[in-house]
């Protein structure tokens, strides 16, 4: 970059160009907003990015982003403690929260098995949710990683190490995507849907 | 480098997959004509995206490219084979991994030099590991196929010390000579692991023949063990240093047995 633009404008470009999804013409037009925009804006972005690391933890039992530990969810009386739905991802888990319609617990694994990416099992949020085994009375165990090569393969590997406690290992049913039309669906997606064809 | 057009229509398979931006993700592909290359898919991530099931890690589509202004768009893709039994058995798909790693790290991007040959490999040895009762001889054949496209191919039938033709007895193999170092040659060099006569003829067998043939053959545990030894030996010393998928295979065979 040109000496003619000073060191903060530069500084914030290359930091916000660092995010995922953010190339370097974004980055700029949204140094430039920031700059014009009245210094509240940005004076409330600091903080809240400040607050993101200083305020946030993971919870000790579960993994999820947290302020308090352990989280809203693992302290809730009102949830069903015994079953635990495994996930990749906290956005996972805010995802099966939207349904309304899951009252048990979680457990974030923060990633998934992807040998060709470089990441094994040990990388992974796994031995807490072994240490929960053995210590809680777990009755079931979903195991929602995400459907395909590697999320699948974290299931069957994550079942395979859970196997040894006595617990109900269920993976969520696949299917049709809602608004998909038939015939751009893909042949894995179409055989699993028609092997798990329910009565209706 | 070969010049490619700004669309064009190719059989693909899927190496690698990452997530990439809000909803997309960023494949690396290998192409019989245009090699490897990588290639947004965009919205892929969506479940209802029309590209989604289609650009799975380890299956075959037809896709169209589009050269974009910094990378290569998938504009279209069609899954031709899901290679099903790779998706719903733990081992072969760690197997599926190996092969992709190890030809990702074999090759360079766009680089078209053997790649008909390497998508061909790689797409029988993928078919292979679907419903092969041994998938670990797929992998050894495999391994051997890939060294000789990539420039390693072992040297197994002359010492590559004494350079005198190696005869029928326990040997030793040089990971830096990159071949079979006799008794009479190991005095003068460093560095050897040993190669029993059983390992050396199995190695041989799969070298020079078709798979047909060497699928005809029943490997007991224990030369399958050191068959592998050596070979993920010397291919560790090529490629100077560990993969994630060996290390993933070891720990799957730990909690099967
Ligand atoms: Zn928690």
């Amino acid at each position: 970059m040109s000496n003619a633009i000073p060191e903060p404008v530069t500084k914030l470009i290359e930091a916000l160009g660092a995010l995922p999804g953010i190339g370097p013409k974004t980055a700029s037009r949204l140094t430039y907003f920031l700059l014009r925009a009245p210094s509240e804006l940005s004076t409330n972005l600091a903080d809240a990015l400040h607050d993101l690391k200083t305020k946030t933890t993971f919870c000790s039992n579960c993994g999820n982003i947290t302020v308090d530990d352990p989280c809203p969810i693992c302290s809730n009386a009102n949830r069903d403690h015994r079953t635990i739905a495994v996930v990749e991802e906290p956005l996972d888990l805010i995802a099966i929260e939207r349904t309304g319609t899951y009252d048990g617990a979680y457990h974030v694994l923060h990633g998934v098995i992807s040998p060709v990416n470089g990441v094994g099992p040990d990388d992974l949020n796994i031995a807490q949710l072994i240490k929960r085994l053995t210590e809680g009375n777990v009755l079931e165990v979903i195991l929602a990683t995400n459907p395909g090569m590697e999320g699948d393969a974290t299931a069957m590997y994550l079942r395979g190490e859970l196997t040894q406690h006595s617990v109900k290992i269920t993976r969520p049913a696949r299917g049709l995507p809602t608004g998909g039309d038939l015939e751009y669906v893909d042949t894995v997606t179409l055989m699993r849907a028609l092997q798990g064809r329910s009565e209706m | 480098m070969s010049m490619r057009p700004r669309t064009f229509r190719t059989p693909a398979l899927v190496l690698k997959r990452r997530n990439f931006g809000e909803a997309d993700r960023l494949l690396t592909l290998l192409t019989p004509l245009h090699g490897k290359f990588d290639a947004v898919a965009k919205g892929a991530r969506k479940p209802a995206s029309k590209k989604t099931g289609h650009v799975e890690l380890f299956t075959r589509a037809d896709v169209l490219i589009a050269k974009g202004r910094s990378m290569d768009i998938l504009t279209q893709a069609e899954m031709t084979n899901p290679y099903l039994p790779i998706r719903e058995d733990l081992i072969r798909g760690a197997y599926a991994n190996y092969a992709a790693e190890l030809l990702d790290r074999f090759t360079y991007d766009s680089d078209d030099t053997y790649t008909t040959t390497l998508f061909d490999l790689l797409d029988t040895t993928f078919a292979r590991l679907c419903d092969d009762d041994d998938p670990r001889r797929v992998i050894r054949y495999y391994e051997l196929r890939l060294l000789d496209e990539v420039g390693f191919r072992p040297e197994l039938n002359e010492c590559v010390v004494t350079h005198e033709d190696v005869q029928p007895t326990d040997q030793f193999f040089s990971f830096d000579g990159g071949g079979v170092v006799s008794p009479q040659g190991s005095a003068h060099s460093a560095g050897l692991v040993s190669l029993p006569v059983v390992t050396l003829k199995l190695l041989r067998h799969m070298q020079r023949s078709a798979y047909q043939q060497v699928g005809a053959l029943t490997v007991q545990d224990s030369l399958h063990s050191d068959v592998e030894r050596v070979m993920l030996g010397y291919i560790t010393y090529i490629l100077e240093n560990r993969l994630q998928s060996i290390a993933f295979i070891h720990r799957i065979r730990q909690f099967n047995s």
